[in-house]
């Protein structure tokens, strides 16, 4: 046996945050020990949170898995023959055939999890730079047409049509142009932007390039939040490994394209995830939103035409081009086309990443997929794209995953996050700390979001103190009202979904005198 | 207004010269300040806005918005732990509880003995192994107060 034993374990930060490093060194550690030569590639994690630290052998069969690894348990694993892909009460099988991956349309995360993310050997031979150089066959007006056919949509949360907003770029003229990614992905709930980052960076870089051929764009900024340090780590590497490759630079793949692309680090500001207000943090200022118009595909980054995409958004645009706008534009339903990245968080059995069709049930994410909540009580709520997004009650969940679905619900796809409560939530207390998070991070421009969020802090304490509880109630709405007419931008504007959701679904809960919270919210004290 | 350090002005103005060609550079001389010198001192707004070229307000404007920047230095250690939605459905809020219990601060603040910070933060993008915090520049997972000591305990000893 002299042939080297390839095993997996993932860099991918939520893994390491469970001990992949301490288990990576102790693989090393022990196969030495036991005589044995091992190759530890550190990829990114395919998604199956619960299953993290997930290690993987490559066998004859395939790449047999083992999960969750504690640090402590890997020398007895390799004594039970991990090394050999042997059976163990931890082997989760075949990593491909999990039923939680085979169900999946995996085109953003095609090779998260399975590729070494900072080998440009490993990217080309799992089909990356396919779809720029099918773009760099064509002229800019024919790839913004693949991506407006395909049925593309911000997968930021606003779900504008990529393509519409590509082409008002490439129709503005300008002789410098930007495209900007926004990743300062600060929804919580939603992971799936850093997860792409540090386990396939080429894949966005690819995206971006893409962008700036269709919109005649020669700089890029990639703006990624500072609590992501991995990602910012990643990325700088990537970029980096792709100008020495020439898929980055002053003539791409040898065509003539001129795109250059610098990481950009925000500095704790979750208003910086609104398009404006990250342009202009990109310039140096302080993170405050802007007035539209001037839009900023006309209007943008120091004035100029600019493109501002999410990074699953620009991560879609690769598998557009490489397949053809027909085939994403095949997947979805209604005017929703193509695959979303969902992503099952909080009190779920089985979280992560779950990238499928737009269409399935929420329902069927959170109890098929998910496993139900990890303390095994009942759900009670879940909050679906993040702080702005309405609560649903249990029996809301036979909703499909579709932007115009959820509108009409009076909810909110979003970024695709799913936050899973447990029958110990207080919706009082949600409700009251979407008004507080707002204050806090409101940018202080407006005067609805600003002084809305915080009056609307005041007035839920006065309701759940019994404090003319139907006085308050309507004062509530009419705050709700304003903020909703009135706020510049999403921030002030979408706050009052989560408190009117859960005013609407769960109003026991503001008028119990906050016994219940008292009562049963320590009963989901961690042990 | 107390002048500063020399010593510190120079290397405030290096930092500058270093990225004397980007665009929009504020931001990331900020951050490159706060690696150095765990803190951006009040003392180099003015001096950052006459190499910059903006007023002493625009400096600071911008260095008070962002939570990243501080006034002054941190505890030695900093933890922070996150109290966003999907940390809170696992028992985040119990978490902080804990925290400001045994270490005797509030969120925002540092032990007497200068050793931890406490402080908030609203997602690490770790929320499906909730409840998450971030000791120094490592993120954890699946926090519980017994694993939150024993991580704790070793950053500090380190």
């Amino acid at each position: 046996m002299t042939a080297p034993v390839t095993v997996y374990v993932p860099r991918d930060s939520a893994a390491v945050s469970v001990g992949a490093d301490l288990v990576a060194a102790e693989i090393e550690r022990a196969a030495a020990e036991a005589g044995r030569v091992v190759r530890v590639v550190r990829n990114g994690s395919h998604g199956m949170l619960w299953l993290e630290p997930l290690v993987e052998v490559v066998t004859e069969r395939g790449r047999i898995g083992y999960g969750p690894v504690e640090p402590e348990a890997v020398a007895d694993l390799v004594d039970a023959g991990l090394l050999d892909g042997a059976d163990h009460e931890l082997c989760q099988g075949v990593v491909a055939e999990l039923p939680w991956l085979r169900d999946q349309t995996r085109l953003c995360f095609a090779r998260v999890g399975v590729t070494d993310p900072l080998s440009p050997s490993d990217y080309l031979a799992h089909g990356g730079l396919a779809g720029l150089r099918r773009a760099l066959e064509m002229s800019p007006a024919e790839v913004v047409a693949q991506v407006t056919e395909s049925g593309l949509r911000g997968r930021g949360g606003a779900g504008f049509p990529a393509g519409i907003k590509w082409k008002t770029v490439l129709d503005t003229p300008g002789e410098l142009k930007f495209v900007c990614c926004n990743a300062d992905e600060g929804d919580s709930g939603t992971f799936a932007d850093r997860m792409l980052m540090e386990g396939d960076p080429f894949t966005l870089i690819e995206g971006m390039t893409i962008a700036a051929h269709a919109v005649g764009a020669t700089e890029g900024y990639l703006y990624i939040r500072s609590e992501y340090p991995d990602a910012v780590r990643t990325m700088g590497q990537a970029i980096g490994v792709a100008r020495e490759q020439g898929w980055l630079g002053g003539d791409i793949l040898g065509t003539g394209l001129r795109f250059d692309l610098h990481v950009r680090v925000g500095a704790g500001a979750y208003i910086c995830g609104e398009e404006t207000a990250m342009l202009e943090s990109l310039e140096g200022k302080r993170g405050m939103v802007r007035a539209k118009p001037p839009i900023p595909a006309i209007t943008g980054l120091f004035g100029r035409p600019t493109v501002v995409n999410n990074v699953l958004t620009l991560a879609s645009v690769p598998t557009i081009l490489a397949d053809g706008a027909a085939a994403y534009q095949a997947l979805g339903v209604e005017r929703s086309r193509g695959t979303q990245v969902f992503q099952l968080a909080g009190n779920v059995a089985r979280g992560g990443i779950f990238e499928t069709a737009f269409g399935m049930t929420l329902g069927e994410l959170i109890h098929s997929y998910g496993g139900g909540t990890r303390t095994g009580r009942p759900v009670r709520a879940v909050q679906v794209g993040g702080p702005l997004g309405a609560y649903l009650p249990a029996t809301g969940l036979d909703l499909p995953m579709e932007y115009e679905a959820f509108a009409s619900a009076g909810a909110m796809l979003g970024h695709g996050g799913i936050v899973v409560f447990d029958d110990s939530v207080d919706m009082a207390a949600m409700a009251r700390f979407a008004m507080e998070f707002c204050a806090e991070e409101s940018c202080g421009k407006c005067t609805p979001c600003r002084v809305g969020a915080v009056r609307g802090v005041e007035v839920i304490d006065r309701i759940t103190a019994g404090q003319d509880p139907d006085g308050n109630l309507a004062l509530l709405g009419d705050l709700c009202e304003l903020m909703t007419e009135g706020s510049l931008c999403a921030m002030g504007g979408l706050t009052p979904m989560p408190v009117r959701s859960a005013l609407l679904h769960f109003p026991d809960d503001f008028t119990a005198g906050g016994e219940r919270s008292a009562g049963r919210y320590e009963e989901a004290t961690p042990s | 207004m107390a002048s500063p350090d020399p010593s510190v002005t120079d290397r405030v103005r290096a930092l500058v010269a270093a990225h004397r060609g980007d665009r929009g550079a504020l931001l990331p001389i900020l951050h490159r300040i706060q690696a150095e010198f765990g803190y951006v001192d009040p003392d180099v707004v003015p001096v950052l806005a006459s190499e910059l070229n903006i007023s002493r307000a625009d400096v600071h404007g911008v260095v008070t918005f962002y939570t990243d920047f501080r006034a002054e230095p941190a505890g030695r250690t900093v933890l922070k732990l996150c109290r966003a939605e999907a940390c809170q459905s696992v028992g985040a809020e119990q978490l902080v509880g804990y925290a400001e219990r045994t270490l005797g601060v509030k969120i925002g603040q540092t032990t007497s003995d200068g050793s931890v910070t406490l402080e908030q933060v609203f997602c690490l993008g770790n929320c499906a192994l909730g409840p998450a915090g971030q000791i120094d520049e490592r993120v954890h997972g699946r926090l519980t107060p017994a694993r939150l000591d024993a991580l704790l305990t070793k950053a500090v000893q380190a």
